[in-house]
């Protein structure tokens, strides 16, 4: 398998193709089936995320090999409106959509590592690691 | 002009379709048709060419192009196919209209070239059309065998329904789910409604909210929703990203859910044989046995 790589997020069944490349690429690494199912879930958050406010983006997953550890990296990308408030969509019960708002501060907890850069106008990056314990 | 064109190909029509067959046969190994019987190619292309010189000579599009993509469709060729072989007969045409003459201008050129096109790009229109058509029909058509598949809601016994959901649950599925749910649950009057989740790949937030609102709807017209098939994986995520199921029961398994159903209605089951033994037991003793 490529050490990248990447799916186009553009209709609500893209999600459902990120999610299985994700959990396959997971399973080859040797996660797992809870972790699996943690990262398919987190997977399906930063999709949704994609389709919902921001129309497109790309979400990519890549083996992590170190050392010491492995893991997989995922990085979703968007060029949408971008978030204005970081801070506030990390908290847990803030929703814009009338959802549960649990996305965002739901990967942090389903994964190891959860980074965002957003800048409003510009779009938003997430990237997020689980390693393989 | 152009019928003098067009009486040049028809009258030699032999010249040009040989060269056609010998081009779309150096084609077959690159086009995905490789696995085909040379004898059924070589037919194929023998009716594909007679269908293209009838709608020259017709002069429009006939029944003839219709029932040869149907053919071709139902034999499951590629779209390639007939897209290759008509630029492999424009290529040819051209190529033959231009030999005839001894003296090429600009201005033979493109009369030619824009003759061939009219012939050609009519039927390429036509053929890809009724392909995609036909795609687009098969889709249309497991869309709906996939909706009919997609929410079912069966009575066990009186007041009490299951819904077993499998697979992925978008939008529109929520919808019909919420729909079909409170449509169903009043239809069979129903106090209990299990909703399956085994066959759910993932549930995230999405999923979660969905089947919170429409268990929250269903307490609202008056019955209990109980949530059944949550498997260990699925338990673990939903604590990790935090999804609040403590409003409403749930239970890992279908078989669990169902005892539980049936002892909010009041009822329970009974092993009939053990029963009997019991019965047997004490008409034993009855007797004196």
């Amino acid at each position: 398998m490529d050490p990248r790589s990447c799916v186009n997020i553009q209709k609500e069944w893209d999600i459902v193709g990120a999610r299985q490349l994700g959990r396959e690429m997971a399973k080859e690494i040797g996660f797992g089936t809870v972790d699996q199912a943690r990262i398919a879930t987190a997977i399906s958050e930063l999709a949704r995320n994609i389709y919902l406010y921001a129309d497109h983006g790309q979400i990519c997953f890549e083996y992590i090999n170190t050392k010491s550890k492995k893991g997989i990296l995922m990085t979703a990308v968007d060029v949408g409106p971008g978030i204005k408030d970081v801070s506030r969509v990390m908290q847990d019960g803030y929703t814009t959509s009338g959802g549960l708002g649990a996305g965002l501060p739901g990967v942090k907890r389903l994964m190891d590592d959860f980074d965002i850069e957003s800048t409003v106008g510009e779009g938003t990056k997430i990237k997020a690691i689980k390693w393989v314990k | 002009m152009e019928e003098r064109f067009k009486a040049l190909i028809i009258d030699n029509s032999d010249s040009i379709v040989n060269k056609w067959m010998e081009e779309v046969d150096r084609l077959k190994s690159n086009n995905y048709t490789a696995s085909i019987s040379d004898e059924l190619y070589e037919n194929t292309n023998r009716e594909f060419v007679n269908v293209i010189f009838t709608s020259i000579q017709d002069q429009g599009l006939s029944k003839v192009v219709e029932e040869f993509t149907e053919k071709i469709i139902n034999l499951g060729w590629p779209l390639s196919y007939i897209t290759d072989g008509l630029q492999v007969f424009r290529r040819v045409t051209i190529d033959y209209l231009l030999s005839q003459t001894e003296k090429v201008d600009s201005n033979h050129f493109s009369n030619v070239l824009s003759s061939v096109d009219d012939w050609v790009e009519p039927l390429i229109r036509q053929l890809v059309n009724e392909y995609s058509g036909s795609w687009e029909n098969i889709l249309s058509l497991q869309r709906v065998a996939l909706q009919e598949l997609s929410a079912p809601l069966i009575p066990v016994t009186d007041g009490i329904t299951v819904m077993p959901l499998i697979g992925t649950i978008d939008t529109d599925r929520a919808k019909l789910i919420m729909e079909n749910l409170l449509e169903g649950t009043i239809k069979h009057n129903s106090e209990v409604v299990l909703i399956d989740i085994t066959g759910v790949p993932v549930v995230d937030t999405m999923v979660a909210h969905h089947i919170i609102q429409a268990a929250e709807a269903v307490r609202l017209i008056g019955s209990t929703c109980i949530l059944v098939g949550i498997r260990p994986e699925i338990a673990q995520t939903i604590i990790n990203i935090g999804i609040d199921l403590s409003k409403f029961p749930t239970r890992s398994t279908l078989k669990k859910g169902f005892t539980k159903a049936l002892e909010i209605t009041g009822r329970e089951l009974v092993d009939m044989s053990s029963k009997n033994q019991d019965i047997d037991e004490i008409m034993r003793l009855l007797k004196g046995d």
